[in-house]
């Protein structure tokens, strides 16, 4: 039922409306600013490119077939360690908010690991793996982790404990109660887990990719430093920024899609 | 008009009877035509740590009754109804209905409508169903009882757009839904503005009657009780102090003289330590 629901505020996405179009007028000021100051010679070309070069760039590189790959590559290095890190971190995140038992035995120690900078292990990730695919999973995954972990736990630990009474009294098997109260209860702030974890997938695989690899988006932005490509370069800023902005597209239409009872979310 | 009131206290020194409307007595409904559940109390006792909120109840309520329970905050009303309804364990003594009783005979409505916020109006009154929340007819049964609270046409909505006297009727729908034998009311109408409080009271007093079960309401608002009920007790530290008979003709008029009457007498009592202090 929710979802037929929710095909007409889908058709409503696709209509292009004035105000939608509002976010967008600030960053289109900036390239426009951007390409004015590079034409007019304001800003010298080595120091930043015009966007048109970093446009052209960008076509070069989709037409030799590089770019495509190397956004594939991180693609499927970011969605994987995305779906390793974030279903382990749901799944302590929902044993610790469900039992206590399970919260004694593990919460203190993530918490403990939790507060070492994941990035700081790099090193040793390198050491372990190499510069091999798993070094690259393993971080992204411990970074998406915690944010998830965290919020799951939050979420699950804040269900009204009212609404739990009611569905006990209403004779809910522990199943149905974690189906139809706990877990509906907690899908808030389990999406606000998720948000923070793709700004941190993000993250740690620019930083990943441009100290350890061999493909990639982070391997093409150090490789055109090598060969002082600076519009390359900018080229590969650029697209993460883009990619950062899909992931967060996705997971607020999915919250749209499952929240649409909240009233938050409830049409803009 | 043939209406009266009776009164009788059980432990504790009684109210002169000239104090209330005293006439003839009203024959009740026969309680073989309930469908409701007697219930039958005997030296029920809670304490939460060293706090003795119950000290000792005995209490029979014959099946079909409109039982309300009035006192002061922390009286134990509202443990009394928690205990009736399985939600707290007891501390001594037995509560005992006239048979068997499935969980779906025994319902709860609460202050608070506590809907899921997550399901449309009518899953939520499908949550009252219980274990026949699978069987083919579910959904048959969930608009009948929410056309019986005058909610037929908003079963797709989400609570959230909901008034707060629509989500006290959901709930409402919720108890009703599987056909209980006893209903047991903690404080519905305590958050609702007086006209909506009126109307839900109305609404109450109609599917009781519709439905026949015996019904428990915990209130703070006298008028409201015995507006509803067949019979008021006043519980006051943990007993029952009071225990009156409200043989008034349904349906009442709301502000009608032996109504006012009685609820100043019962005031009266709960306000009799009060005074006490003051002089």
């Amino acid at each position: 039922m929710s979802l037929i629901d929710s095909l007409p505020r889908i058709r409503s996405l696709r209509v292009p409306r004035a105000d939608g179009l509002i976010p967008w007028i600030v960053p289109l000021g900036i390239v426009l600013v951007w390409q004015a100051a590079c034409s007019a010679g304001l800003v010298p070309t080595r120091v930043l490119p015009a966007p048109s070069d970093v446009v052209l760039a960008g076509w070069k590189l989709l037409l030799s077939g590089e770019l495509e790959r190397n956004i594939w590559v991180s693609f499927w290095r970011a969605s994987t360690g995305f779906v390793i890190g974030g279903g382990i971190g749901f799944a302590f995140g929902l044993a610790n908010g469900l039992s206590q038992l399970s919260s004694k035995l593990t919460d203190t120690t993530l918490q403990m690991v939790r507060n070492v900078p994941h990035l700081a292990l790099i090193p040793l990730v390198i050491l372990w793996f190499g510069i091999d695919e798993t070094a690259k999973l393993f971080l992204v995954a411990l970074g998406v982790f915690f944010p998830i972990y965290l919020n799951t736990l939050h979420g699950i630990r804040t269900v009204d404990p009212q609404l739990i009474e009611m569905g006990r009294i209403y004779g809910m098997t522990d199943g149905e109660l974690f189906r139809r109260v706990i877990f509906p209860g907690a899908l808030p702030s389990i999406f606000v887990g998720i948000r923070f974890a793709l700004g941190i997938m993000w993250l740690t695989l620019i930083v990943a990719e441009t100290i350890a690899a061999s493909s990639g988006l982070g391997y093409m932005a150090m490789q055109a430093r090598e060969f002082m490509l600076i519009d390359v370069v900018v080229l590969s800023i650029l697209i993460y920024a883009l990619l950062g902005k899909v992931a967060d597209s996705a997971s607020r239409a999915l919250e749209r899609l499952t929240l649409s009872w909240h009233p938050a979310y409830r049409k803009d | 008009m043939q209406e009266a009131l009776h009164f009788r206290s059980i432990e504790a020194e009684p109210v002169s009877s000239a104090e209330f409307v005293e006439e003839a007595r009203l024959l009740r409904r026969s309680p073989d035509a309930s469908r409701g559940l007697s219930l039958t109390i005997r030296g029920l006792r809670k304490s939460f740590g060293s706090n003795e909120v119950l000290s000792g109840i005995d209490l029979h309520i014959p099946a079909g009754q409109f039982v309300a329970i009035v006192g002061r905050s922390g009286c134990g009303k509202s443990t009394l109804l928690r205990l009736i309804a399985g939600l707290e364990t007891i501390d001594a003594g037995t509560i005992s209905f006239g048979e068997e009783v499935r969980p779906q005979d025994l319902r709860v409505m609460f202050q608070e409508p506590r809907l899921l916020p997550w399901a449309r109006v009518l899953s939520n009154v499908e949550v009252g169903l219980g274990r026949d929340r699978k069987s083919p007819d579910a959904q048959a049964r969930a608009e009948k009882a929410l056309t019986e609270v005058g909610l037929a046409e908003k079963r797709n909505d989400w609570p959230a757009v909901l008034s707060g006297g629509q989500k006290q009727r959901v709930a409402l729908a919720r108890a009703l839904v599987s056909d209980p034998r006893v209903l047991a009311f903690d404080e519905p109408l305590g958050a609702l503005d007086a006209l909506t409080r009126i109307s839900m009271q109305r609404l109450l007093e109609r599917v009781w009657n519709d439905q026949t079960f015996t019904a428990i309401l915990v209130t703070h608002d006298v008028a409201e009780a015995v507006a509803l009920a067949d019979r008021v007790l006043v519980i006051e530290d943990g007993k029952i102090a009071h225990d009156i008979d409200v043989a008034i003709r349904r349906p009442r008029q709301r502000g009608s003289a032996d109504l006012a009457a009685l609820e100043g007498s019962i005031l009266r009592e709960l306000l009799r330590g009060d005074d006490r202090v003051e002089t």
